[in-house]
């Protein structure tokens, strides 16, 4: 199974990244080879829907399931019509989550927040 | 003349003045461009409302003649468009109506079709032409319904009072495109301060002449009215912080149609206005 994990930075031992569009970079974790791969969120720095771009980013990484603390609806909803999985992660490392869903003690991602379609400071 | 009247956020009164000078000018037009959140209306009470539903073009793909290349996905700047189990999935909240991935579909796969935003209602109140933009809620961007708002400004040269939505962002710009003089209600707060400054900036980059009113005003200091001092910025009045008025605004009355210390208020601040608006044509001319 591939996992893909929102990240900070290049490392499996920091927390998961708060946010999912903006994550500057996602961890793809392989359970079968416990191979991690981290790929660039070319969504980071986009004026808006970064939530949609982001979620294109881990459809095409081919992943079965995304942790992430918090997801937005647009996203969310590319992701599910993708058939990947969405569960909450939990306090703790990377890792600690990637065990955690493994051992099956993750539980799936109800709370969606609807996206923000603020154009604050204006184009 | 066209009057647009404009603060950094909601609440702060800017609704009570475009209101109440459109009433004290008589026979005139009030355009509410707060489409998220119009208010002006419920103090008109505007009666023999038309209504006109407002629609934009957003993108139908064709599944069947889609080949999965992705240039739309790619193309689309607002990240409207997805790819997903050899589908493309629009969003079509987040969708801008740029037309720009019908266009360049290679297989034809993308048509446009309309979807409805919102609506504008017209209807007069007295001797006022009241004309409200209503965005739907969770729509991306309120502009489409905007530049159909200004359309609603009356080629005769009455006066036109147009209710900006709060903030700076790219609404604002839209609604104040056609405006000639800009009146920029503030709080006499530090917040309030902050506020004004961020639409006095706004004002200055599009070149717009401009005052500003205070509202809420109080005995002692008035950072706001500090503010207009050191930068040199004309004040054009200032409204009271009282009771009488915190009722009939409440209430939703309109005040300058209530009171005549009111009507004599918001009479002189329209008086102003106009000397100033006068002044920047001459000026200009
Ligand atoms: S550009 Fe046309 S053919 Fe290519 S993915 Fe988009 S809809 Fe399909
Ligand atoms: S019309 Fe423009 S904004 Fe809308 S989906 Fe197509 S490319 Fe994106």
């Amino acid at each position: 199974m591939k996992i893909a994990v929102p990240a900070d930075e290049k490392s499996l031992d920091l927390g998961v990244c708060p946010s999912f569009g903006r994550a500057p970079y996602f961890l793809i974790y392989d359970t079968e080879t416990n191979e991690s791969k981290f790929i660039d969120n070319s969504a980071a720095a986009s004026q808006g829907g970064a939530g949609v771009k982001a979620a294109q980013t881990i459809i095409d990484s081919k992943a079965d399931a995304l942790l992430t603390p918090r997801c937005g609806e647009n996203a969310a909803v590319a992701i599910k019509a993708a058939n990947i999985k969405i569960y909450k992660t939990i306090d703790g490392s990377i890792m600690d989550n990637i065990n955690a869903l493994v051992e099956g003690k993750l539980s799936e991602l109800v709370d969606i927040h609807p996206g923000f379609h603020g154009h604050q400071g204006g184009k | 003349m066209n009057i647009a009247v404009l603060s950094g956020k909601g609440g702060t009164g800017k609704t009570l003045v475009s209101v109440n000078l459109a009433a004290a000018a008589g026979k005139s037009t009030y355009i509410d461009c707060d489409v998220e959140e119009p208010n002006g209306h419920l103090f008109f009470k505007p009666e023999q409302i038309e209504s006109e539903k407002i629609s934009v073009k957003i993108p139908l793909i064709d599944d069947a003649l889609c080949n999965g290349c992705r240039k739309c996905v790619d193309f689309c700047k607002f990240n409207a468009l997805a790819y997903v189990g050899s589908k493309v999935l629009l969003f079509d909240v987040m969708c801008h109506s740029c037309g720009g991935c019908s266009l360049l579909c290679p297989q034809k796969a993308i048509s446009e079709i309309d979807k409805n935003v919102g609506e504008i209602q017209k209807g007069v109140s007295e001797d006022v032409t009241v004309v409200t933009g209503i965005m739907n809620t969770g729509e991306a961007s309120g502009v489409p319904i905007i530049k159909n708002l200004l359309e609603y400004i009356p080629s005769s040269n009455e006066s036109v009072f147009i209710d900006c939505p709060p903030g700076s962002a790219c609404i604002v710009m839209e609604s104040i495109k056609d405006a000639d003089y800009c009146v920029l209600v503030a709080e006499p707060t530090l917040f309030g301060v902050h506020n004004l400054n961020m639409v006095y900036n706004l004002v200055k980059l599009f070149g717009k002449p401009h005052g500003v009113v205070l509202n809420k005003c109080l005995e002692g200091d008035n950072p706001s009215e500090k503010f207009c001092i050191e930068n040199r910025i004309k004040i054009l009045g200032r409204i009271p912080f009282d009771n009488e008025l915190g009722t009939l605004n409440s209430n939703a009355l309109i005040v300058a149609r209530e009171s005549d210390k009111y009507r004599a208020i918001f009479t002189s601040l329209l008086e102003t206005v106009t000397k100033e608006v006068q002044h920047e044509t001459a000026v200009n001319s």
